[in-house]
């Protein structure tokens, strides 16, 4: 490594995956780069290094974001989530479950990206936020139903070239019902039958 | 010493059941590592800086300034790197393009062309360093200028005869009843596969190591050896797991440059692509000027066919679009005239890109089909059961198989196609106008030679390693379905070993025919295996293994016309106001040879379809004639299908083994894409009463058309 000099690096703190991981970084380092470059995290794909194609797409404190476009010094003091910390150990995310058994992907290199993706989306859309083929957007509308279309347009951050659209909708689409079963299955009774 | 339990138990059927990727839980982690992510102590990083002119001489490179940079170790230019050697067969016979071969001198024949790499400790400096690195040029007046009618235009052979000609065209056409005769274009297109072309070199012990993302490591550890002029068992490709290539991922400049840098510097040095950069370096698919003469009887017959195609190459390399090659192979006539002619300009080299030849020529063959069945106020699918060949129209081969009218037949039936109303323009769905169109298609089916090795291990596994790539076929899980039921074992008795030239000469993953080709040398290699096995010997530690080398048998192949075949529809909705095109739906019925994995084959189908979506409506490069570069090299200015343009889509096939393939297998890899932007056009056309004969069909040329109809 070339020296650093304190007007060009920084040390700094990053909580990814909920671990704390310290490391000197160049200003101009990329959250994107410090993952794969300094930490060795190489889940999170580098597709366009600029912000087109969805492929570096990481959740950062819960929302998606392409880490392309995140200097890495600015990513401190947030919680950041990668394909890495996506499965409960050798329990795979009901996502990653569903991209595996439908075949949601080709050659993979687009995959953590749409995971991550469709993960922040069965949240987005649970909470309620509106798409651009949302019919009723007022705000105290119910979420629509994540329709094949709902899931199309709110995927379409993330480019896959191999052309797996068909595939990774399905898997969205069942990513989302096994989310939503687990998440009621740990509600208590009690609100179940309040709501 | 372990008992030989093969053939014992009898487990076949693996082929022809969807299995899900071996790989996959490895790609849905994360933990799947591309050639740009496999570490390596003291990397250093490579960034190539390429031409701003577009044609001209370098004049001088200021490397002083940069090297002074921190963190810079090195500029190699023409006047310091390594010499290499080019004179030498390239992959299909005929020379390499010279593309490859960087710094070698002061020539610029493009915009885009590689003049320098500077290297340095990290990829941030190594960006800064190059983006500061000032090149001095002598330019010279370019000329990127293409279009129908060229003066320089000549006919030119690829990897077909340039020009077939049967019959007088002149005296068909005056006696026909109909005549279509129309030109139609493509732009030029780019592969953009997700993953940018990315190798790391570094010498060690004496041996050259390539870690890349390739579609063959045999063809570019051979190339990089004759490059280097080096004994071929000293040079060492990796590419294990390969994020797209559709045609793009062979030799490219950045593998010789960071070959050149690890022997300069004797450290590792990785050397990866910006996606701005694939737009010069990675190779692309020629724009197409193509015009198409019909002629038939009233009844649809054709008397007539000539399909003349010009497509582009670069000043430095001779490559040929082939796309009036799809028509040698579809409808006869008697008289039947083919031309592929291409003009040189201060380009890049294009090269194959998913269908070559068949993408865009399909596009103008298919297109002019539709327009023929209007003129003869016939069905589509019965113009073709009209024109369908019984033998190779220019070759006069036997067909191995066909089944294209079985594929319309199929398709028609679950597409709903009989009760279509022929009459363009008469359907509505509030602002959209909706039609349905189809399309043929059809694409090579080949083998070529390939070696394989099966180890039976002594705790009953099966260890197959074949140099095969993976760049998202399902290549790894169809060739562990095949092995197992060559073995007669379950699949989890087997482990696939892919992707390492240590491997053996393979065939690559290119023109539709690696799982035919691996899985030839697979199969041969099983049968051996299971004669050795039934000795009954037993195993000894070190486990039994048996090699394969096709080249024979491949050989041996009585000539034929063998051909996937498919059949395509669409339906589209049209605002006219908007200029809006969406495709609601697709399904392709394909006569591919035997489906050995169902699960990806369909999504491989599918994609190939997706392709077509994107090709019709989306892609186009489009080059500024003033610098000869591109406006908006990049995904926000080349427009790819998104999740949002993509409908539901279906694709399915009929049984269609190929009687003298030991699996029965054809390839699917490419027949996906062809044909597809045609059926969308016709459908455009049946929404709209519009010909489109220009793709993509943009909103602005769906708003003119309306204007002038």
């Amino acid at each position: 490594m070339a020296p650093a000099t304190p007007s060009t690096h920084s040390a700094i703190s990053l909580n990814i995956n909920g671990e704390k991981r310290t490391l000197s970084v160049d200003h101009r380092t990329t959250l994107l780069d410090a993952l794969r470059e300094r930490l060795d995290m190489t889940g999170t794909k580098k597709g366009c290094d600029q912000g087109q194609c969805g492929a570096c797409t990481v959740l950062l404190d819960g929302r998606r974001a392409v880490s392309c476009l995140q200097l890495a010094v600015a990513a401190e003091g947030r919680e950041i989530t990668t394909i890495e910390g996506m499965a409960a150990g050798d329990q795979l995310h009901p996502v990653q479950q569903a991209f595996l058994d439908l075949d949601g992907y080709q050659c993979g290199y687009c995959t953590p990206g749409q995971i991550c993706s469709a993960i922040a989306v069965i949240e987005e859309h649970a909470a309620g936020w509106p798409s651009a083929v949302t019919d009723d957007v007022r705000p105290e509308a119910a979420p629509p139903p994540l329709s094949a279309d709902e899931i199309r347009e709110r995927m379409s951050g993330n480019l896959c070239r191999c052309g797996a659209y068909v595939s990774i909708v399905e898997a969205v689409a069942r990513g989302a019902a096994e989310t939503q079963a687990m998440t009621s299955a740990d509600l208590p009774q009690t609100e179940e039958a309040a709501a | 010493m372990t008992t030989v339990t093969t053939g014992t138990r009898a487990v076949k059927g693996s082929v022809g059941t969807a299995h899900t990727r071996v790989e996959g839980r490895d790609k849905v982690t994360g933990a799947a590592r591309y050639a740009g992510e496999i570490p390596f102590a003291e990397l250093a990083h490579g960034w190539l800086v390429l031409s701003t002119v577009a044609r001209g001489r370098v004049r001088s490179v200021d490397t002083a300034p940069v090297l002074g940079m921190p963190g810079v170790l090195s500029v190699l230019h023409h006047e310091n790197a390594p010499r290499v050697e080019t004179d030498y067969p390239g992959l299909l016979g005929s020379a390499p393009d010279p593309t490859v071969a960087v710094f070698q001198h002061d020539r610029v024949p493009h915009m885009g062309w590689p003049v320098a790499l500077v290297v340095a400790e990290t990829s941030e400096q190594a960006r800064e360093a190059a983006e500061a690195l000032v090149v001095h040029y002598e330019e010279e007046p370019h000329d990127v200028d293409f279009y129908a009618g060229h003066p320089d235009a000549y006919a030119a052979e690829g990897h077909m005869p340039g020009v077939t000609a049967k019959g007088d065209l002149e005296p068909e056409l005056a006696a026909s009843a109909v005549v279509v005769d129309e030109r139609y274009t493509t732009p030029e297109e780019h592969h953009n596969s997700m993953e940018p072309h990315a190798a790391t070199a570094r010498w060690d012990g004496g041996r050259l190591e390539v870690v890349d993302s390739n579609q063959g490591t045999t063809w570019v550890a051979g190339e990089l050896a004759n490059l280097f002029s080096l004994d071929p068992a000293s040079v060492w490709v990796r590419s294990e797991h390969v994020g797209g290539g559709f045609g793009s991922k062979g030799v490219r400049p950045h593998q010789v440059a960071a070959v050149m840098a690890a022997t300069a510097l004797q450290r590792p040095v990785r050397v990866v692509m910006t996606r701005r950069q694939m737009f010069s370096l990675a190779g692309y698919r020629s724009p197409t000027t193509q015009q198409v003469r019909l002629g038939a009887d009233a009844d649809g017959r054709l008397r007539a066919l000539d399909h003349s195609s010009l497509s582009l190459t670069s000043t430095v390399h001779e490559f040929v679009e082939p796309s009036a090659g799809v028509a040698r192979v579809m409808y006869d006539a008697d008289a039947h005239h083919t031309a592929n002619r291409i003009v040189r300009l201060d380009v890049p080299t294009p090269t194959w890109m998913r269908g070559p030849g068949e993408a865009p020529g399909s596009f103008a063959i298919e297109s002019a089909f539709d327009e023929l069945a209007e003129k003869c106020a016939l069905d589509p699918i019965e113009l073709r059961v009209r024109n369908e060949p019984a033998l190779g129209p220019v070759s006069g081969l036997p067909f191995s198989g066909r089944n294209l009218i079985a594929c319309f037949r199929k398709g028609a039936g679950r597409f709903g196609w009989a009760d279509r109303d022929p009459r363009p323009g008469l359907r509505r769905d509030g602002r959209w106008l909706l039609g349905t169109g189809t399309a043929a298609a059809s694409f090579p089916a080949g083998a070529a030679p390939s070696t394989a090795a099966i180890t039976a291990e002594a705790d009953g596994t099966f260890t197959v390693g074949i140099n095969a790539a993976d760049i998202g076929t399902g290549a790894r899980t169809a060739l562990t379905l095949i092995a197992a039921d060559a073995l007669e074992v379950a699949p989890d008795h087997i482990r696939v070993r892919l992707g390492d030239s240590d491997l053996g000469p393979a065939m690559i993953a290119g023109g539709s025919m690696g799982t035919r080709s691996w899985a030839w040398a697979v199969t041969a290699a099983a049968g051996d295996l299971r004669e050795r096995l039934a000795l009954g010997d037993g195993i000894p530690p070190e486990g039994i293994t048996a090699r394969s080398n096709t080249t024979e048998a491949i050989g041996a192949l009585a000539p034929k016309e063998r051909h996937s075949f498919g059949a395509q529809f669409a339906e589209v909705a049209v605002d006219v106001t908007t200029g809006e095109v969406r495709v609601r739906r697709m399904l392709g019925v394909f006569a591919a040879g035997r489906i050995v994995n169902p699960l990806t084959a369909r999504n491989q189908l599918v994609g190939g379809m997706t392709w077509g979506i994107s090709m019709a409506l989306h892609e186009e490069a489009v080059r500024d004639r003033a610098t000869g570069g591109h406006y908006g090299a990049d995904l926000a200015g080349y427009h790819v299908a998104a999740h949002a343009d993509v409908p539901h889509i279906e694709a399915d096939w009929v049984d269609d083994p190929d009687p003298d393939d030991p699996v029965g297998i054809k390839g699917i890899g490419e027949v996906g894409i062809v044909g597809a932007a045609a059926a969308i056009a016709n459908a455009v056309w049946h929404a709209t009463g519009v010909r489109h004969r220009n793709l993509p069909i943009r909103p602005d040329r769906v708003l003119m058309a309306g204007e002038n109809a």
